[in-house]
Order: C-alpha cells, then structure tokens, then sequence
C-alpha cells in the first residue's frame, strides 16, 4: 500500500439494490484500488476491493485486440445489418447509459430487454393488473411497526437492508429500532435472514400463492376451511395471528422477493401479495415493495418506461415501441430463435439464461459491454471492457424504492464507460440508418434524417 | 417423491427426484466479485447444499459428486449437508450458475421469466 491515500466520503455502493450511499472509501491512488471500505457489508467489501485495473484490452472483435473506433464501427454495422436485433441487460449501468441503449435499439427497430424480465418482471405484470401501494424506504425506516419479507432471505443478498431500512433503524415514529417493530419473515427454507424474524412461517414449497389468498380471505372477516394447514402447511392459528397483526399495525410493509416471481404462480403470486397490500389498506397503512437486485435495475425500469412507455419487454420493429412479455421478453426471443443480434450491456445471460436460450445466444453476433470477462464477452463478437459505475464513473442510479441518487467514483480507470461506448454506437448507427434509408428510396435527407431525430 | 434403487455395474446406487431452489447466497456474491471464471465462483456454483436425512438415505457424504437430470439437461455437482430443519426433505438448494442453467427450461409461460425455482430433478450419485 502506498503512502496516497484519498478519502472518499459518502460514496455509493451499487452492487445490489440497497445502494448505500454512507460508504467511506479509501482509495490507494498510486495502485489505483480501494484498500477500505467502511460501511460495506460483506458483498459490499468485495465489490470495492476486489475491484482492481485488469491488463486486458479495452475493445476486441472476435478475441482480437482492436482500436475502440474500429470495435464501435463494428458494433454498429453489425446491429444494423440484423433482422431481429436485441438490447438486452442495463441493470449495472448508468441510467445516462440506459438511455442510449434505449436510443440505440430505437434507431436499429430492435427489441429492448432488461434483467428485470428474469427478476421482477412478473411483479411488472401484477403491479399493471392490481396496482402498487408504495413508499420510500425512507417511509419505512421511520414509520413501519409491521414488516413482513416474503419469499427472499436478505442477510445475504442485501446484507444492509435490516441495518439501514427496515428492521433495526432508529425512526422518527420508531425511536427504539428494532424493539418498536415487529418482523416477520415468510420463506420455505431457513436462512441466515431467520434469526432477524419475530415470526417465522414456513409455507409449503410451492403454497404462497394459498397462502396469501388466505390471508385475504382472512383479512375480510371470511372463514377459512378446516383444513388450510393440510393445504398451506401453515397452522390457522398462525394465518390467523398475521391477518389480525397486519390490520392493527400503525404501518405495515410487505417486502417480497424472488422466491415469489421465480417460482410456479409468478405474477399470480407477486398480484395476490399487492392485493393484500391493497385490502389493508382499509384498515390501515399498508405498503409493498419488491426488494430488487441489481444496483440499477431499478433505473433500467424508469429508464425504459420513460423512454417507450412500458418497463421491459419492448420491441421497436414497428416504429412504435410494442409491449410484450413471453414475446419481446429475451429468454423468448432467444429461445425461439428469433434474434440474429445482440447488444448485451453489463449482464451475463450466457451463464445464467436456460441452456436453449444460451445455445442460441452463441449461434448469433453478441456486441458485450462488461467490466469483467464473462461467460458472454468471452464468446462475442464485439467485447468492450468498460469503468464500473460508481467506482470508475459517476452518474445517476435508481435505489430499489426508485430514489434517484448521484455516484460518487472513487478513481479514474483506462477502460471508457458504458454511456460513452453507447454513444459512439447510437451516433454511428444512426448515420447508418439513415444511409440505409436513403438507399432504400427514402426521399430528401432532412425528410429521413427527421424522423431519426435522437430521444 | 420418487425413489428408484437399482444396481449398476458398479454397485447400489440411488435415484431420487428433487425440488431444486437455485439462488443467491453471500458466498456467490463475493465470489463474482473476482471474476464468473475464476476457480472460487465455479466451486461455489457448483456446490449443491442438501437436506441431511435425504444424503444419508442416498448414502451420501459431503462432497459426494452427483449428476442432476431432468428434461432439459444435466450436470454435475458436488453435495454439501445441511440441517433437515433448515432444508425441508426432498428440496435442495444451488446458488445461481451455469449448472442451474443447464437444467433450466426455457418456457416462460407468457411471461417472460422461466422456471427458475422449484425445478423438478433427478439426481443420482456418480461413482467413482
Ligand atoms: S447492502 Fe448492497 S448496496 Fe449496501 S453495502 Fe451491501 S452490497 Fe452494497
């Protein structure tokens, strides 16, 4: 460790939803890498320190080092060229970066997906169907008595969301943190997130979905069947407890997590917990809030709400942006073997999508942007090594409960940033475009260049 | 619960099918830090943790390589026990990888989102 330590005060940490914004980071500028971070939980730590300049090239076409111009311009042609080409990841990225994604995939009559189509994408749908009673986790921390997680185990996805949010912070309406709270956690399985939980129910694999429509049931005064226990593995008296908790707490909150989305029931399952939610209200204050993972996700939805309308999902084929998820949606369209392109930004998918979906994705020109090497940039054609949001590069990120919030970096990196390489693409393939168009018959290059104007 | 007990070549062996919840857990999120191709990520990837009652019925220790097969694919995977209290019988639980993806089918059922819990598998013990 050299002797020039800088001291970053409250930066932001952007490895999962959290984004803790208290970080204390010291950074070693010589060696360029952060040697403490205060604050961070576990996660956190590794993210800031083991964040290292890697000696790797910063633009390569097919494993071949090459000039960032000559990646861009290669980047461009090949997503112009496609038929059916698809953006997809956004969700560890700036939502400056966002933004040209989006533009991007406008331009090229592409189709834009987000991780959140695999995470909460299923919560999107319900909160379409049913509606979202919703807070800051600000609301939480000083006014919710109640606090039920549901179907995820936080200790170790988001280690900081019991110690700043919601289960031990001192509030304004709950000044003795974790005493003047109440903290249930519903989970098949036990986790290092049990220990936290004044009660814990264990539904059988498979039974939220009853188990939440009995809670309703329960909640408007009906009687349940004799044998809701055989049904849920859930005993009546313990339903029964809950529903009458959830009625009298001054202000109660229902934190739900993948083990809701992911598993059989999704959306029915994320729109019978917001239908819950929606019941309490009349007779208390009752919220719900999905705890979302990746440290933009949550910006990667306002982004390319604001941009088309609809949160994840789109296609552009048309000119206008068309929501459909199971069509537009990228396990789909990779699975049906219907994309002959990919812009990938900051996301993995060749290592976590289903193995059909993989396979296509290695059979068609994949353009990578990531921080590290991946099972995807490994394969793709174009592979761009990029700064990390909030170490490397500053811009917006969206917290979990949709609070926008400024990053901080920490020291400057060789590699560019996503939104740059992203422009240099949107800029390239717009020319490209309006060439194509040109050629095609178009008249008159204001008339086409019109109807290219950026977002 | 299916149980089939059969003999191979090289002895008994055991096939059972299993509920699997891949997810997250702290030790997969550290390791990503250092990189998805580094040694420490592909350990914990591929460390399948299993209800005790269930490895010591299937004659199975820590350790223990075991293949998982369903429909989709198959891969293999090492076991590690867990508490039967902490893990209900007949679930068992992986943290998210390029081996949970191999039994992942892609079927999003309209919606977007594959099946990425409660995935029905087979899982059998290699022997060596
Ligand atoms: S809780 Fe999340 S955002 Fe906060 S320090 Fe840990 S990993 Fe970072």
């Amino acid at each position: 460790m050299s002797e020039n330590i800088k001291i970053i005060k409250d930066a932001t940490c952007t490895f999962c939803g959290c984004v803790c914004d208290d970080m204390e980071l010291h950074v070693d500028v010589e060696e360029k890498r952060i040697v403490k971070a205060k604050k961070a939980c576990v996660l956190g730590k590794a993210w800031f320190l083991e964040h290292t300049i890697e000696d790797a090239p910063a633009a390569m076409i097919d494993g071949k080092e090459v000039s960032i111009e000559e990646a861009i311009e290669e980047a461009a042609q090949t997503l112009v060229k496609a038929k059916f080409p698809i953006t997809y990841g956004l969700s560890d990225t700036t939502s400056e970066a966002q933004r040209e994604a989006v533009a991007i995939t406008d331009y090229i009559k592409g189709n834009i997906d987000t991780t959140t189509s695999v995470c909460h994408g299923p919560s999107g749908l319900a909160f379409q169907g049913i509606g979202e009673s919703t807070s800051t986790l600000g609301e939480v921390k000083n006014r919710a008595d109640l606090v039920i997680y549901w179907g995820g185990n936080p200790a170790e996805s988001h280690p900081r969301h019991f110690g700043r949010y919601a289960v031990t912070p001192k509030g304004m309406f709950t000044p003795g943190g974790k005493k003047d709270r109440t903290i249930v956690l519903v989970d098949v399985r036990k986790t290092k997130s049990s220990p936290v939980a004044d009660i814990l129910i264990k539904p059988k694999l498979g039974k939220d979905f009853e188990v939440l429509w009995a809670l309703r049931a329960l909640v408007k005064g009906k009687k349940l069947a004799d044998n809701i226990e055989e049904i849920t593995g859930v005993p009546l008296e313990t339903l029964e407890d809950l529903a009458e908790r959830m009625k009298n707490c001054k202000f109660g909150v229902l934190f739900f997590g993948m083990g809701l989305t992911m598993t059989r029931g999704r959306h029915f399952n994320s729109g019978a917990l917001l239908a819950l939610a929606t019941d309490l209200n009349e007779f208390t204050h009752f919220v719900a809030k999905p705890v979302r993972g990746h440290g933009n996700v949550t910006g990667a939805d306002n982004v390319v709400s604001w941009q088309t309308g609809y949160p994840f999902g789109v296609n552009f084929s048309r000119g206008y942006p068309r929501f459909n998820p199971g069509e537009f949606t990228t396990v789909d369209t990779l699975a049906n073997g219907h994309a002959d392109a990919a812009l990938i930004v900051a996301s993995d998918p060749a290592s976590n999508f289903p193995k059909k979906a993989i396979d296509h994705l290695k059979s068609i020109p994949v353009v990578a942007l990531d921080t590290k090497r991946t099972e995807t940039t490994k394969d793709a054609h174009v592979a761009f090594k990029t700064s990390t949001y909030g170490i490397n590069t500053t811009g917006t990120v969206y917290r979990m409960d949709d609070v926008p919030i400024t990053l901080r970096p920490a020291f400057e990196s060789p590699f560019p940033d996503d939104e740059s390489i992203l422009t240099g693409i949107k800029k390239r393939v717009q020319e490209l475009m309006i060439a194509k168009h040109q050629a095609t018959g178009a008249s008159g290059e204001a008339k086409v260049a019109a109807a290219f104007t950026p977002l | 619960m299916i149980i089939i007990n059969g003999d191979s070549k090289q002895g008994k062996f055991v096939v059972e099918n299993l509920i699997l919840i891949p997810g997250r857990s702290s030790k997969q999120g550290t390791t990503l830090n250092q990189g998805k191709l580094k040694d420490a990520y592909k350990e914990v990837t591929t460390t399948l943790e299993m209800n005790q009652d269930d490895m010591d019925r299937m004659k199975l220790v820590d350790g223990d390589e075991v293949r998982l097969k369903n429909e989709t694919g198959e891969t293999k995977v090492r076991c590690l026990g867990k508490k039967p209290e902490d893990l209900p019988a007949g679930t068992a639980f992986i943290p998210y990888g390029p081996p949970s993806s191999e039994l992942m089918a892609s079927d999003t059922a309209g919606c977007g989102m594959p099946l990425s819990k409660h995935m029905i598998v087979e899982i059998e013990k290699i022997l060596s």
